[in-house]
């Protein structure tokens, strides 16, 4: 037990921190890059995407479990992509039925999460990372804080870039080079955590 | 004559990395050294190509309401038999490019060009659309991953190219998350001061 409570410590600050989604693995840049210039559009993206991944990480272990259990395994890559296209239009919908004011907040974003490439990385991640031990809340856990890592990173960017807009950048930087540059002294102070070890 | 700008289209005047901004994740995931840019370049280019054809075979038959999961789905058939080819012929590629095969799967630039010129081309023009803009991805990942090398290890393709009584030292962050992310930004503004524009455009 205090094994496994070890485990999801580690776990949850490794995903956040240490190998953050965006600043270290380089998934999901395209959002990343694309909603991050005010922090408002940049949070509700980034609760959308915790949410899908967390839902994802949990289905796509079922679907993992019977791909092995038949010998389909080879299908893996067309298998998860179908059930995270599902799954967020299936989503979509209870939105919009149930909470309609979240549903009007992350509205816009949810059809973009499909190609999210953190939603597809993170299942497919989870197949090989987690093989013994509690995998389902292992993989469930990881899509979470690893969804989680996402937010962090965004919602920084998207600070960093309004205080952008006001300042003083030579012309042919301004734009997409300083936001990569950005992201660059982000990354350079992410991998700060690189040394955390529990 | 318009097969020719067709190409010349997504090589150069509105290539998929530095013009359009696509496929950012394997741009900055894939290019710590040549040879992994040219295997990743060259694979997105085989599942565009590929997938790009078929779509356009199909676009009088793909009803609009389902088109982008029909298209989904072709490509990710393609990605498969991409990644069942490179884990049986380049098993040691296939280990370094890792995560990043079935990945292709979410790679704007694929299904960006089905929705924007396969669906409404003719099965030539399609074939050559993906062959341009799989070749314009390929060269803007040689182009970084050559940076990259060549600052944060001294190296094209693994051979060493200072001479040793240079004395290089390697900035080995150039290799890591941070070089990636400084080097595509520089890169980037280096090419808006070459247009001129001044990132009015992309802004």
């Amino acid at each position: 037990m205090l094994e496994i409570l070890r485990n999801i410590f580690t776990l949850s600050i490794g995903a956040i921190f240490i190998e953050n989604f965006v600043l270290c693995q380089f998934l999901g840049i395209c959002p990343f890059l694309g909603v991050s210039k005010k922090v408002e559009t940049a949070s509700g993206m980034g609760f959308a995407v915790v949410f899908v991944m967390t839902v994802a990480s949990a289905i796509t272990w079922v679907v993992q479990y019977f791909l092995v259990k038949f010998g389909l395994d080879y299908l893996q890559t067309i298998a998860f992509i179908l059930v995270i296209a599902v799954l967020v239009q299936f989503v979509e919908m209870f939105l919009q039925k149930a909470i309609p004011a979240l549903y009007e907040s992350l509205g816009i974003y949810l059809p973009l999460i499909t190609t999210n490439c953190a939603v597809l990385g993170v299942a497919i991640l989870n197949t090989t990372k987690f093989t013994e031990g509690p995998t389902f809340l292992y993989s469930t856990l990881y899509g979470f804080m690893a969804g989680v890592g996402f937010l962090v990173a965004i919602v920084l960017m998207a600070g960093i870039r309004e205080r952008l807009e006001t300042s003083d950048i030579p012309e042919f930087l301004k734009g997409m080079p300083i936001t990569l540059i950005t992201a660059g002294l982000m990354a350079m102070a992410f991998m700060g955590f690189s040394g955390l070890s529990f | 004559m318009k097969s020719i700008k067709t190409i010349l289209n997504g090589l150069l005047y509105e290539n998929p990395t530095f013009i359009l901004l696509l496929g950012m994740c394997p741009t900055l995931a894939t290019t710590t050294g040549v040879s992994n840019a040219v295997g990743m370049g060259l694979s997105a280019a085989a599942v565009l190509i590929c997938s790009n054809i078929v779509i356009s075979l199909l676009r009088k038959l793909i009803p609009s309401k389902i088109r982008i999961a029909a298209y989904i789905v072709i490509i990710a058939g393609f990605v498969t038999v991409v990644q069942m080819a490179l884990e049986a012929y380049l098993p040691g590629l296939y280990e370094s490019l890792g995560l990043y095969i079935p990945l292709i799967v979410v790679n704007c630039i694929i299904l960006g060009r089905a929705e924007a010129f396969a669906s409404k081309n003719s099965v030539w023009l399609s074939a050559l659309d993906g062959l341009g803009m799989g070749l314009g991805f390929t060269c803007a990942l040689v182009l970084i991953a050559l940076v990259r090398e060549v600052l944060g290890a001294g190296e094209i393709l693994g051979m060493s190219i200072f001479p040793e009584a240079w004395n290089f030292q390697p900035a080995s962050i150039m290799l890591l998350a941070p070089g990636a992310f400084l080097t595509l930004g520089v890169l980037l503004g280096i090419i808006n001061a070459v247009r001129g524009r001044g990132g009015k455009k992309n802004a």
